[in-house]
């Protein structure tokens, strides 16, 4: 079944036509070709996939894209607000070493932004541990990921954002 | 995953036209199970409803000494709830324990009642608290719910529009998440309610039970020292790669020993 499907990602509004069963993931990487989202386990284990949908997390391996209709998505593509000034986030995981491969550091991002603004910025460090079960990290490195977290979190208040 | 026709009602009145008219027919709420589920091929529905569109199938409201809690209202919503917190701060705290974050922020109470996943938490506090499971066509009591592995007292084109749980003079869940999945290995509800002590488990068996005698001594005495020379029996109960029947059934009482004593503080 072909349906068309209408939604606005990072502030820009998109169409296309999609099967019912394709995934949101595979909207924006096949259909977009904005494969800043990556797909890790595809089974809703890992969080590689995390976006924002209607400002809430989501894993988008695990919902249809034409779930999304008329929603607003932000992807990691839409948090920098120019090409040399990263979101406060994606520059906290930079000073802080937070990533190696970087595989899993989209979802990381997404899921981070999420927490702290769901904690109204207020983090410690036993609550983003804990935050941090839907994003799986195989090069073991979530202490600097932590680190991040906790260090981005004044700053995108600090920011407004 | 094969693929399927796509629906989006707007009303419950709708969405049973829908499953009703089309015999192959799933319904979806947040479709944190069913997605995984046709991706693995285990289900080949020819259409699939979705209920993200029916508006008042979600939403939490107090009536009188009960939380009705919508269909549609997902684990995040009932984790954040003011009311929930106030009247049954377990059924807060159980739904702020289910998956992850990203599955809070979709999955929904109706879609994991009626799923009845035998490692699945809601079922344990729809037991434990003696809820009422209300469809658009009838209320069910929760001892008539579940009745085995992914089996309800749900026909064909009934959907869950509701669950009311009475408050609780004491309640806790505690549970023991297996590492990977965070799904349940054993989760123990206990609750004392005006209708009495219930003890409900989930992830033990193939559907939640309760565990009688259990209640009996907690109705005597509300403490965990009343249920520690309990056994429950091995037989029946689950045994996979993640622990053997008898394990599961000696996490029963560990977790029905911690639940009363959380219950309490």
């Amino acid at each position: 079944m072909t349906i068309s499907v209408a939604m606005t990602v990072n502030g820009k509004s998109v169409s296309g036509k999609v099967e019912a069963r394709t995934l949101l993931v595979q909207f924006l990487r096949e259909h977009l070709g904005m494969t800043g989202t990556h797909v890790g386990c595809d089974t809703s284990q890992c969080g590689a996939c995390v976006v924002h949908v209607d400002g809430q997390s989501v894993k988008s391996c695990t919902i249809l894209a034409v779930q999304a209709e008329g929603a607003k998505v932000l992807t990691i593509e839409g948090l920098a607000e120019s090409a040399d000034k990263l979101h406060p986030m994606q520059e906290a995981f930079r000073e802080n070493h937070a990533l190696q491969c970087g595989f899993c550091t989209p979802g990381m991002v997404m899921s981070a932004i999420d927490m702290v603004k769901r904690h109204n910025y207020q983090l410690d460090e036993a609550t983003v541990r804990r935050e941090l079960e839907g994003n799986l990290c195989r090069c073991t490195g979530y202490h600097n990921i932590v680190k991040a977290i906790l260090a981005a979190a004044p700053a995108m208040k600090s920011a407004g954002v | 995953m094969y693929d399927f026709a796509y629906h989006r009602p707007k009303s419950v009145a709708d969405a049973i036209g829908l499953l009703k008219s089309k015999p192959e027919a799933r319904a979806m709420s947040g479709g944190m199970t069913l997605i995984p589920t046709l991706k693995q091929r285990l289900a080949r529905p020819s259409d699939v409803v979705d209920l993200g569109g029916v508006k008042e199938l979600a939403g939490i409201k107090v009536e009188g000494n009960n939380v009705v809690v919508g269909g549609m209202t997902r684990h995040a919503d009932v984790a954040s709830s003011a009311e929930v917190k106030a009247a049954i701060p377990a059924l807060a705290y159980l739904a702020g324990h289910i998956g992850d974050p990203q599955v809070r922020n979709r999955g929904t109470m109706g879609g994991s009642v009626a799923n009845n996943d035998p490692a699945a938490d809601y079922p344990g506090a729809v037991l434990a608290l003696n809820a009422t499971v209300s469809t658009n066509t009838r209320k069910i009591a929760a001892d008539d719910f579940f009745k085995g592995l992914f089996e309800t007292a749900l026909g064909e084109g009934e959907l869950i529009t509701g669950i009311s749980f009475p408050k609780a003079e004491k309640a806790a869940y505690v549970k023991f998440p297996n590492p990977a999945s965070r799904y349940a290995m054993v989760g123990v509800f206990v609750a004392k309610t005006a209708s009495g002590v219930r003890v409900a488990v989930t992830g033990a068996g193939a559907t939640v039970f309760r565990v009688k005698a259990m209640e009996e001594a907690l109705a005597k005495n509300f403490s965990s020292a009343a249920i520690k020379d309990i056994k429950i029996p091995a037989d029946g109960l689950n045994s996979d790669i993640h622990g053997s029947a008898e394990y599961r059934a000696h996490l029963v009482g560990v977790m029905a020993r911690r639940a009363v004593d959380a219950a309490n503080k």
